[in-house]
């Protein structure tokens, strides 16, 4: 005998949930039969912006679409601007870019990890990840000044180099950060107690995957290879690049991605360290951008592309961002159609939502 | 000083903030600053919240969940506006759907500026917070 359908707000202030997203569930005793999301909680309309401020002055409110991905944001936004242009960025800044971009990554799956032991229960857990995380922050801090939002990118390269000497101490403390991501990971892949929750929920089959439209992780924990750095951007033609799919379908194999994909970072940021070019970091930019262009880039959820057009004047007349998580929605609620109500928190968890992004 | 005051609980709502301040929040919580052993808790219940930390310019759909919130809250009872945003609307303040900080909705003690936030700053905006609640009991108290 089943109940009456019962709808049961979730969110936008939920103890799970750093950002502000809603979800109307629809259940049936303890089962989810629905799952309507509502959004518009962090909606800013920061791309109206381009008409007050100019091409160069909104690589900051490009990056300020999110905090997490705030680097890939900039060089995203940077990239299709100099594509519209036609300027060549250096090799050295198109490296130190690919290495931001990484390290970046890193912070991000680090911090993803942590909220989601977080969900599952595991409390230690979650600080473990976020103490390994600082000392990617650090990094961060040391090269471009700033925590979360570094402001490094600029139209025409970077603002900042990064020396070789510096380099090569980063290179000898990744080893120290790789061996305690390795404790990490060790738990989030083997522990019993997790994998009883995460093993078989949220299921998402690969031709749903690719039929939704998932990207990033989402995607690649469904056994779709999707990632834009196989496109050869930035310097990934020059590292060769090869994603990281897991075959599960369902929570697990999208924790696993995240998991594997450290550690190729940690790879990509040894190689750049092992290869980056020397010269300048940035070229003198000259003009107005004019006609459009789309620029996409690997964010650490997946693929964003920045649609920009411009008239020959310095203010863009249109700015478009199609970011991961709005991409994953729709495959989140494929997943939650079906699971337990107490699964919920977990379920929204391995898409790695990130509200900021999505919304703008 | 009170227990409450020693070790009070915070609630954290983003409103509209870009999570650059949130995931700041969430690392003044974790082992390098770690305001845990002062027994500072992230609570997700507003009824069992002394200070409310609320980061982003605050936007046309939260503003409801804002006032409610912070109306769930007990009395005496901190708001602590963590980053520009908060503060002012800071880089989005010419946004259409920002209304341009979180004093234009509820009323904020404490002002915590930076774009992110560093949790250094946070946490003695925190550290004041607990001065700003303690007058507000005193008060109450006097006023039994």
């Amino acid at each position: 005998m089943t109940g009456k359908r019962t709808v049961i707000p979730f969110g936008p202030q939920h103890p799970v949930l750093p950002e502000p997203i809603h979800l109307d569930l629809v259940v049936e005793d303890e089962h989810v039969v629905e799952a309507i999301p509502s959004i518009g909680y962090v909606h800013r309309g920061l791309e109206s912006l381009v008409d007050r401020r100019d091409y160069s002055d909104f690589v900051f409110l490009a990056e300020r679409i999110c905090g997490i991905c705030s680097f890939t944001h900039s060089s995203t936004f940077c990239q299709g601007i100099e594509g519209l242009m036609g300027i060549e960025i250096p090799d050295r800044a198109r490296y130190l870019r690919t290495l931001w971009g990484e390290y970046s990554r890193i912070h991000s799956h680090l911090l993803w990890l942590g909220l989601f032991a977080d969900a599952l229960g595991f409390e230690s857990l979650f600080y473990n990840a976020w103490k390994i995380r600082e000392s990617i922050l650090n990094e961060m801090e040391a090269t471009t000044g700033g925590r979360v939002i570094q402001g490094v990118c600029k139209v025409g390269g970077v603002r900042r180099d990064i020396s070789n000497d510096f380099l090569s101490g980063m290179d000898n403390r990744l080893d120290a950060v790789e061996d305690e991501m390795q404790e990490l990971v060790k738990v989030f892949l083997n522990d019993y107690t997790l994998k009883k929750r995460v093993c078989g929920k949220g299921k998402l089959s690969a031709s749903d995957a690719y039929a939704l439209g998932a990207v990033g992780p989402v995607a690649r924990g469904s056994g779709v290879a999707q990632d834009v750095r196989m496109t050869d951007y930035l310097a990934y033609k020059d590292l060769g690049f090869k994603p990281i799919i897991a075959d599960s379908c369902d929570g697990y194999g999208r924790c696993e991605v995240r998991c594997k994909e450290l550690f190729q970072s940690v790879d990509l940021i040894r190689r750049i360290i092992t290869d980056i070019p020397e010269g300048d970091v940035s070229v003198a930019v000259k003009g107005n951008p004019d006609g459009e262009y789309f620029s996409r880039s690997e964010q650490p959820r997946g693929e964003v592309i920045h649609y920009i057009r411009g008239n020959g004047t310095k203010n863009l007349t249109q700015f478009r961002v199609r970011t991961p998580t709005l991409t994953n929605v729709p495959a989140l609620v494929s997943m939650l159609a079906g699971c337990e109500l107490a699964d919920v928190p977990q379920i929204v968890l391995t898409i790695d939502p990130c509200i900021g992004c999505m919304e703008r | 000083m009170t227990s409450a005051a020693k070790s009070p609980w915070l609630l954290h709502y983003n409103a509209s903030s870009c999570n650059g301040c949130d995931i700041e929040i969430l690392a003044a919580l974790t082992p390098l600053y770690d305001v845990e052993r002062f027994g500072i808790i992230n609570t997700g219940n507003p009824a069992h919240a002394d200070i409310f930390v609320v980061t982003g310019g605050v936007n046309e759909q939260n503003k409801e969940v804002l006032k409610n919130l912070y109306d769930q809250i007990p009395e005496p009872k901190v708001v602590v506006a963590v980053g520009i945003c908060a503060s002012s609307g800071g880089v989005f303040r010419d946004c259409y759907n920002v209304s341009g900080g979180v004093d234009t909705i509820i009323p904020v003690d404490v002002y915590v500026p930076g774009c992110s936030v560093r949790p250094e700053a946070l946490i003695e905006g925190v550290v004041k917070a607990i001065g700003v609640l303690e007058e507000k009991r005193a008060k109450m108290e006097a006023e039994k």
